[in-house]
């Protein structure tokens, strides 16, 4: 058995410790957000956060997540009360077909927890790693400028090590 | 509101018919002529009907009302442009309730009417018209139906949320209202009127019902679903078609942890395992083990476009009017060429099935679960009605990608494991190596003024692939290749005009006297190639609008006037002036820096459907060989539009594909097969890349029929950007993509 913490709660999951993190959240855990959509890193669908830092989870083996926290989609907020980013991802209507906005939303997130308020430079050269298809770039980039203007999101502090 | 077939030039689409009729006739390809079925695959059953009621004509294949609720139905699905929402809208404004009195069904044979395929801009146009007039025609036999029972006359009754009020304060409920009416009826051929201006929700910019649970971690896609006893599935593919299976080690894949079966069918290979990582390590094994021999070879890129001339083609003489003698003017003879394009969908295609008995489910996000149901009863030679196909969403397709062959996949292997749920899903190198491409294409223009600078003649032909081998047949699956009683595709048959296959908009919006169009229809194809977004227009369009820019400039005119001259149709009009006037085409034309240029193209989609303008301004950098987009404007008329935020998500959507496709996109290949297996050989526009600015602007139609908008910008986005690139670096360049061929190429 392997702990693994996720959007602060602890999950105890019986995987081969290569297995990669992505398969856990959306097996294991039964978490949609996550996708899957290169395997390779290529894309960043399978996006998440572990402690302060983006990996691309469809490569990521879980015996690498140690005891620091696995952030999702799921833990930003719900439908019924959206968090921030997923607030202005709805004001903006930024999505098309959506399978690679969850990847989107917790790239943003990084970086606004980072930098609070980015240049559009900032913004593209962050987002850059993670493709969309559908060509909703214009309205991705337009929800992460007005998160950022919301002020509601507060800046991590750096994990120590991490 | 006017049906669409009636914005059609009768004039014209009598020329069209005669046209194709003659060349059919000699070139014996009538299939194309009498056809019965209509281009998304369905079966005409009452031609007077508006929209897909034309083969759906009951209303109770619709809307079924009962004490549970009001319950719509559509065959068209959700690809991640907002049509469910939007058709949703239509039905609640048309029924006079609110959109959550509405239950809303899509896509599922057992359930809900067939619309064939969820394509070609059409969804609005069919789907959303026959929703619009089944709902008219629900709400005046309810009202008629209430006024009886409550002895007074409709005119005396109002609608009020889902209710039906009387003068005197008494009420009816819907269920109530239609108790003793059958709505098993056919329906008419006019609907009662509908009010614009009564409208709740049509023309208003709903937010998308499917939107918050894709930015929550809900579930969304079949990916999500998680079915009880689901066994994970992959597949193991041959390096290349045609390849043949020499040896596998299945008995060592089969002893791996977690593995339930190993399926060997010919050279068809699958691993179906308890969990997903245990598939995909099983998969990996038999990738190891499996010995393959190739049996083909391909030709090269730089060959591409002199075989497709040389391939097995029937002709189609789309357009003959005879050339004129003036025709002294300038002249201009173009070559235009397209290579391999990929889908290239974010989520590599997935599906479920579930053999229970003699009964097989399956659970996809095909663009046809009708179409997909015969095609996979075939396969297993199962009854039709012992098949349901039932659609959930997918990520994007953009046109035929994976999804069917995917479900075939998932019916294959649940077959092997009867009373299991299988999910199989494809990794990335599968779909980009198995997916069927978008066609290339070679074009060959050859126009010219007459003495007083208008258009005169016009030789256009043009050689290409299939853009359309949608599943007529279970050969139509890719993995009935692989079996050991291989199936064989249908022969493949072009999308008639005026919608056209590779020929869509081949025939110029543009009045010219002299007139000459051919579709070379090559019938062997090197590699499969089936829909995607725009089919031919995009390459024809091009053609077409950079050949509309060199004229200008020749004939001494501005190149929006030079359009504006030589066409008639208002709308046309009225979309590229004000895309001229937005995008301040003049001013911006005269101040342009060192390095930058402004393009401007315009196409109506089909001919036939929503209209689109886009003018743009790029700057390309000749050291970085790098193009930025500081302004890009686009306009539209779609007719009457249902959801313009939603439309507008389309044109910006359509305008970074394709800018994606025209600068950057080819599939690689070799002697060996294809070589695009991945975002590294296959690359797609990023954020450092998109646009910085689109804006957008709609002409509305109230009252007029939808004419769709999710394919009607890539085509004038190419043109526009092949056109400001001419005028950035004074170098005029057809070979597509543009970046990876001399004179852009670093």
């Amino acid at each position: 058995m392997i702990n693994l913490t996720v959007n602060g709660k602890l999950h105890q999951v019986d995987v081969t410790p290569d297995t990669p993190l992505l398969y856990v959240l959306r097996n294991e855990l039964q978490m949609n957000a996550a996708k899957f959509g290169c395997g390779m890193g290529q894309c960043g669908a399978c996006t998440v956060i572990v402690g302060d830092r983006t990996v691309f989870s469809c490569l990521y083996p879980i015996a690498s997540v140690g005891d620091r926290d696995v952030r999702t989609v799921e833990g930003l907020g719900t439908a019924e009360s959206p968090g921030p980013l997923q607030q202005a991802f709805i004001d903006h209507q930024a999505v098309q077909c959506g399978y690679c906005i969850a990847g989107m939303i917790m790239r943003a997130q990084a970086l606004l927890e980072e930098i609070a308020q980015p240049t559009e430079a900032q913004i593209r050269a962050h987002m850059n790693p993670n493709l969309c298809r559908c060509g909703t770039h214009m309205r991705i980039l337009a929800a992460i400028r007005s998160a950022a203007a919301s002020g509601r999101i507060t800046p991590r502090q750096k994990v120590q090590g991490a | 509101m006017k049906l669409p077939d009636e914005s059609v030039d009768e004039s014209r689409r009598s020329f069209l018919r005669t046209g194709v009729l003659v060349v059919s006739f000699a070139l014996f390809a009538p299939s194309r002529l009498f056809a019965k079925k209509d281009t998304l695959g369905t079966e005409i059953l009452a031609p007077n009907l508006p929209g897909s009621l034309k083969s759906n004509p009951m209303l109770d294949a619709w809307i079924r009302i009962d004490a549970q609720g009001i319950s719509v139905y559509s065959g068209k699905v959700e690809l991640g442009t907002g049509v469910r929402t939007a058709l949703w809208q239509i039905a609640a404004d048309q029924l006079a309730v609110p959109l959550q009195a509405v239950h809303f069904v899509t896509a599922d044979t057992g359930l809900t009417p067939n619309e064939g395929y969820t394509a070609g801009s059409h969804t609005m146009a069919d789907g959303g018209t026959a929703i619009y007039n089944a709902s008219a025609q629900v709400r005046k036999m309810l009202l008629d139906a209430a006024a009886k029972k409550l002895g007074t006359s409709a005119e005396r009754l109002s609608l009020k949320d889902g209710t039906i009020v009387a003068q005197d304060g008494r009420t009816l409920t819907y269920a109530q209202a239609v108790e003793g009416i059958n709505l098993h009826r056919y329906a008419d051929p006019v609907s009662p009127p509908s009010d614009p201006a009564r409208y709740r929700y049509i023309g208003k910019s709903i937010p998308r019902v499917d939107i918050p649970a894709k930015v929550t971690g809900g579930p969304a896609y079949v990916q999500d679903m998680r079915l009880p006893g689901m066994l994970h599935a992959r597949v193991v593919r041959p390096p290349s078609r045609g390849a043949v299976l020499e040896e596998a080690d299945i008995d060592g894949t089969r002893r791996m942890p977690g593995v339930v079966a190993v399926v060997r069918d010919g050279n068809y290979l699958a691993v179906a395992a308890s969990s997903e990582w245990q598939a995909i390590l099983a998969m990996r094994d038999l990738q190891q083990s499996a010995k393959w021999h190739p049996t083909r070879t391909w030709f090269t890129p730089d060959e591409l476009h002199q075989v497709l001339k040389e391939l097995p083609h029937q002709d189609f003489l789309d357009a003959d009017q005879p050339m004129v003698v003036d025709a002294t003017g300038p002249r201009v003879k173009a070559t235009t060429t397209k290579q391999y394009l990929q889908h290239g969908s974010i989520g590599p295609s997935c599906a479920i099935a579930h053999l229970d008995g003699d009964t097989l489910t399956v659970w996809t996000h095909t663009q046809g679960v009708f179409p997909l149901r015969a095609g996979l009863a075939g396969m297993l030679d199962m009854p039709i009605e012992k098949v349901r196909c039932i659609h959930v969403e997918g990520a994007g397709c953009y046109g035929h990608n994976g999804a069917d062959d995917a479900a075939a996949d998932a019916a294959l292997i649940a077959a092997h494991v009867p009373g299991r749920p299988v999910r199989v899903q494809w990794m990335r190198d599968q779909e980009q190596m198995w997916e069927p491409f978008g066609a290339a294409m070679v074009t060959e223009l050859d126009a010219s003024l007459d003495s007083s600078g208008r258009l005169a003649n016009w030789r256009y032909e043009l050689w290409s692939t299939a853009h359309n081998e949608r599943i007529t047949n279970p050969g139509r699956l890719m993995p009935t290749w692989l079996l050991a009683k291989p199936m064989v595709p249908a022969p493949s048959v072009p999308i008639p005009q005026p919608e056209g296959d590779a020929d869509r908009n081949a025939i110029p919006p543009y009045r010219i006297p002299g007139l000459k169009v051919t579709m070379h229809f090559v019938t062997q194809m090197p590699f499969r190639t089936s829909a995607q977004r725009s089919l031919g227009a995009h390459v024809n369009v091009v053609a077409m609008e950079s050949a509309m820019d060199e004229f200008a400039a020749a004939a001494g005119k501005d190149a929006t006037d030079f359009r504006l001259q030589h066409l008639e149709d208002p709308r046309a009009k009225a979309v590229i002036a004000l895309a001229r006037d937005q995008f301040d085409w003049a001013a911006r034309l005269r101040n342009l820096p060192r390095g930058s240029g402004v393009g401007f193209a315009f196409s109506r989609y089909k001919n036939i459907m929503g209209y689109c303008a886009v003018a743009m301004e790029l700057h390309f950098d000749e050291e970085t060989r790098e193009v930025r987009f500081p302004h890009i404007v686009a306009v539209a008329d779609c007719g009457q539009v249902v959801n313009p935020d939603g439309l507008r998500n389309q044109l910006e959507g359509g305008i970074v594909q394709s800018i994606s496709w025209t600068l950057h996109e080819e599939v690689l290949f070799d002697k060996d097969g294809v070589k695009s297996v991945d975002w590294a050989t296959y690359p797609i526009l990023r954020f450092n890349q998109v646009p910085a600015v689109i804006e957008t602007f709609l002409i509305d139609q109230p009252g007029d029929s939808f004419l769709g908008a999710a394919e009607i910008a890539q085509a004038p986005t190419a043109a526009a950007l092949v056109n400001a690139m001419a005028r950035a670096t004074g170098v005029r360049s057809h070979r597509l993509p543009l970046m990876r061929y001399p004179p852009f190429a670093g």
